[in-house]
């Protein structure tokens, strides 16, 4: 893209206050925190950023053990052990064995590049203040080989949170941060059609219909996102459902087709099918 | 321009700093947020806005500024606190006319002649832009006093075209008003840690690995450990129900830090006090009970006693057989409390009363007594306490 700015791709349907954000954070060379429901394409974000910039994509996916220097960089002392077993004369130079972490690769990058770090939350309580130093000022110290990495570009950090964590403030304060809300139903079709392009608008008015009506069932443990509509879609015309058998007027035939694909979780499934269950009892009095 | 803004923020309630607004003034100065309003909600938002509870807050803020009102604390509150108004008088009113407002029957009498007003012209003026004159007829107008200020019926003025992205409040569900506390409990139940290698040995041992080679003259001998993980065992017991329902989050904050705080955390849930069962899951509490005697004996003495409970009930629960309100127990709760305690020396009472009112309820007194005076209110200061007194 010429002027550098995000606009959302032909594969990905970005709302006004998204494009803001990241164009922010892409101005202002600083992460974007970003949250939302599981499901609504807060990963698929940075790779789109990074595709529809023209700019490399380094993903940093985060588990429960993952630390902060692994981002930075190791020190293999195992090898450098084997090494002066073998006499190799490698072991010399301690620089032989830094193995780089994916956020000095990001640094060292030729052009600005985009570095995703996904689901934050996930490792420890820590974790986001020890990388404090290294979001702001994008710069490190390596101790072993007493050398200071700089990012010779500033990357466009792109941080996904799931809320299973609270971020301290003092990270948070070095983010612009955007909340993904689940989409309406304009802005989803549009989403369905960039997936789908094909579809024929009775079904897609009709599984819209029925996806919003699951979302809305109370006490739902995980509501049925983005991703998962999709996946729905995806079967449906696999399966060559009628657009007719998905309206639920018919009370019989309220529980969607193939819902699974909907609904993830056992106590959810045996909710819904209960309260479908009622709804019939009270339909035939 | 914007630092007023800046302090409606704070005065709201936001933890908007300093950094982030220097951060907004440089994104606009780059030209980000264009010339129209929306751009510039959408931008600020993203700068100042770091919690999807606080979004509504901020949407509600901004909509009360950008219309021009200096004070959106009035709307923030929902309806209209009557000694917000006093106060607003007499900033605005002199003496003179503070002395006019008592020769009209005290500033009550005059603030419910304003309301009633108000509610007439809400009425009559629907869709209008104004809502009260500032004629001389009107005392209100008289006195310089602008209703607007109260902002008594915002919701009025729908036919702004500037305002409408933050005046459709899409976030107002996820505002839960409480300040979320589960980060700095787990912070503070961090101090309970206790660090123990055991499992897979997945980490080399450098120290022993040098010691080893140097031993086996010079050849590799490389020494793995396990790593270090969380070793302190919990045991939870958590009152439900009752008056505890008034603590509800607070305990559910508390449950949710240490359920990942910890590897080894077992829950229970009791009713009032302790007593010869209790249960894991509420909706089956009748059916599936736990003896507490199978407690005691399956989780062992190095296990860290923690109860959770308000301790506010009739002292009968506690001290005499049969004094549970729920069923016919036969021994007094107080004799099962102490079984627990000889066998878990390290326990604590966390309390959600506040302390000053435990002097005046008989059963959390007996409860202290009972718990050798290691109860501590269920605040991040008393955790502190709490955790130190479990050390």
């Amino acid at each position: 893209m010429a002027d550098g700015r995000f606009s959302g791709t032909s594969s990905y349907v970005a709302t006004d206050d998204l494009m803001m954000a990241v164009n922010a954070a892409v101005t202002l060379e600083r992460p974007i925190l970003i949250k939302g429901e599981p499901g609504t394409g807060k990963t698929q974000l940075a790779i789109e950023v990074a595709t529809s910039l023209g700019r490399p994509l380094y993903e940093w996916h985060i588990k429960s053990t993952t630390k902060a220097q692994q981002g930075l960089y190791e020190y293999d002392a195992v090898a450098r052990l084997r090494d002066s077993q073998l006499g190799d004369d490698r072991v010399h130079d301690i620089a032989n064995y830094i193995v780089r972490g994916k956020l000095w690769e990001a640094f060292e990058s030729d052009v600005q590049p985009v570095l995703l770090i996904d689901e934050v939350d996930k490792a420890d309580i820590e974790f986001p203040n020890d990388l404090l130093r290294e979001l702001d000022r994008m710069e490190f110290y390596v101790y072993e080989t007493k050398q200071l990495i700089q990012a010779t570009h500033r990357p466009i950090i792109v941080i996904t949170s799931n809320n299973e964590k609270e971020l301290p403030d003092a990270f948070l304060r070095r983010c612009f941060f955007h909340y993904i809300k689940f989409p309406d139903k304009a802005t989803m079709e549009k989403i369905v059609d960039v997936h789908y392009p094909k579809l024929k608008k009775t079904l897609l008015r009709e599984a819209l219909n029925a996806f919003y009506k699951v979302r809305e069932v109370p006490g739902l443990k995980k509501k049925p996102s983005t991703s998962e509509l999709l996946d729905w879609i995806k079967l449906l015309l696999a399966e060559d459902i009628p657009p007719e058998a998905l309206r639920s007027e018919d009370s019989r035939k309220a529980i969607p087709p193939l819902y699974g694909a909907l609904l993830k979780n056992e106590q959810d499934v045996h909710l819904f099918e209960q309260l479908v269950f009622l709804d019939r009892r009270s339909g035939h009095q | 321009m914007l630092i007023p803004f800046f302090y409606l923020l704070r005065d709201g309630g936001m933890k908007t700093s300093i950094t982030e607004m220097l951060t907004l003034l440089e994104a606009m100065k780059k030209g980000l947020a264009g010339h129209s309003v929306d751009d510039f909600y959408f931008l600020s938002r993203a700068c100042l806005v770091k919690d999807e509870s606080q979004l509504d807050r901020f949407d509600r803020i901004f909509a009360a500024y950008f219309k021009g009102v200096e004070d959106a604390l009035a709307d923030l509150m929902q309806d209209v606190p009557e000694e917000w108004l006093v106060k607003q008088a007499e900033l605005y009113l002199t003496e003179e006319e503070r002395a006019q407002i008592e020769a009209m029957g005290g500033f009550e009498e005059l603030m419910r002649a304003l309301q009633e007003r108000l509610e007439e012209q809400d009425e009559r003026h629907q869709g209008g832009s104004k809502w009260i004159g500032t004629a001389g007829t009107s005392p209100f107008g008289a006195y310089g006093y602008n209703p607007e200020g109260v902002r008594i019926g915002q919701r009025g003025s729908r036919n702004r075209s500037a305002v409408k992205v933050w005046d459709q409040r899409q976030y107002r569900n996820l505002d839960d008003s409480v300040e979320l506390g589960t980060r700095n409990i787990k912070v503070a139940l961090r101090r309970l840690r206790k660090f123990a290698r055991e499992g897979a040995a997945d980490q080399l041992d450098l120290e022993d690995t040098i010691d080893k080679t140097a031993r086996n003259a010079g050849l590799l001998d490389i020494r793995m450990v396990p790593e270090r993980h969380n070793a302190v065992k919990v045991l939870l017991c958590l009152d439900i129900g009752g008056s505890m329902d008034d603590h509800v989050r607070v305990c559910e904050e508390m449950f949710s830090a240490a359920r990942s705080e910890f590897k080894h955390l077992e829950y229970f849930y009791f009713h009032n006090f302790v007593y010869e069962s209790m249960w894991k899951d509420n909706r089956r509490r009748h059916a599936e009970r736990i003896p507490t005697l199978d407690i005691a004996h399956k989780y062992g003495a190095d296990y860290k006693l923690i109860f959770v409970g308000d301790a506010t009930m009739s002292p009968y629960e506690i001290v005499y057989a049969g004094g549970s309100v729920e069923h016919w127990n036969e021994e007094p709760g107080a004799i099962w409390i102490k079984r627990l305690l000889h066998t878990y020396p390290k326990a604590i009472w966390l309390n959600p009363e506040p302390r000053k009112r435990w002097d005046y309820t008989p059963s959390i007194k007996i409860t202290r007594e009972i718990m050798d005076d290691r109860m501590y209110p269920l605040t991040i200061a008393g955790l502190d306490d709490g955790i130190k007194a479990l050390h």
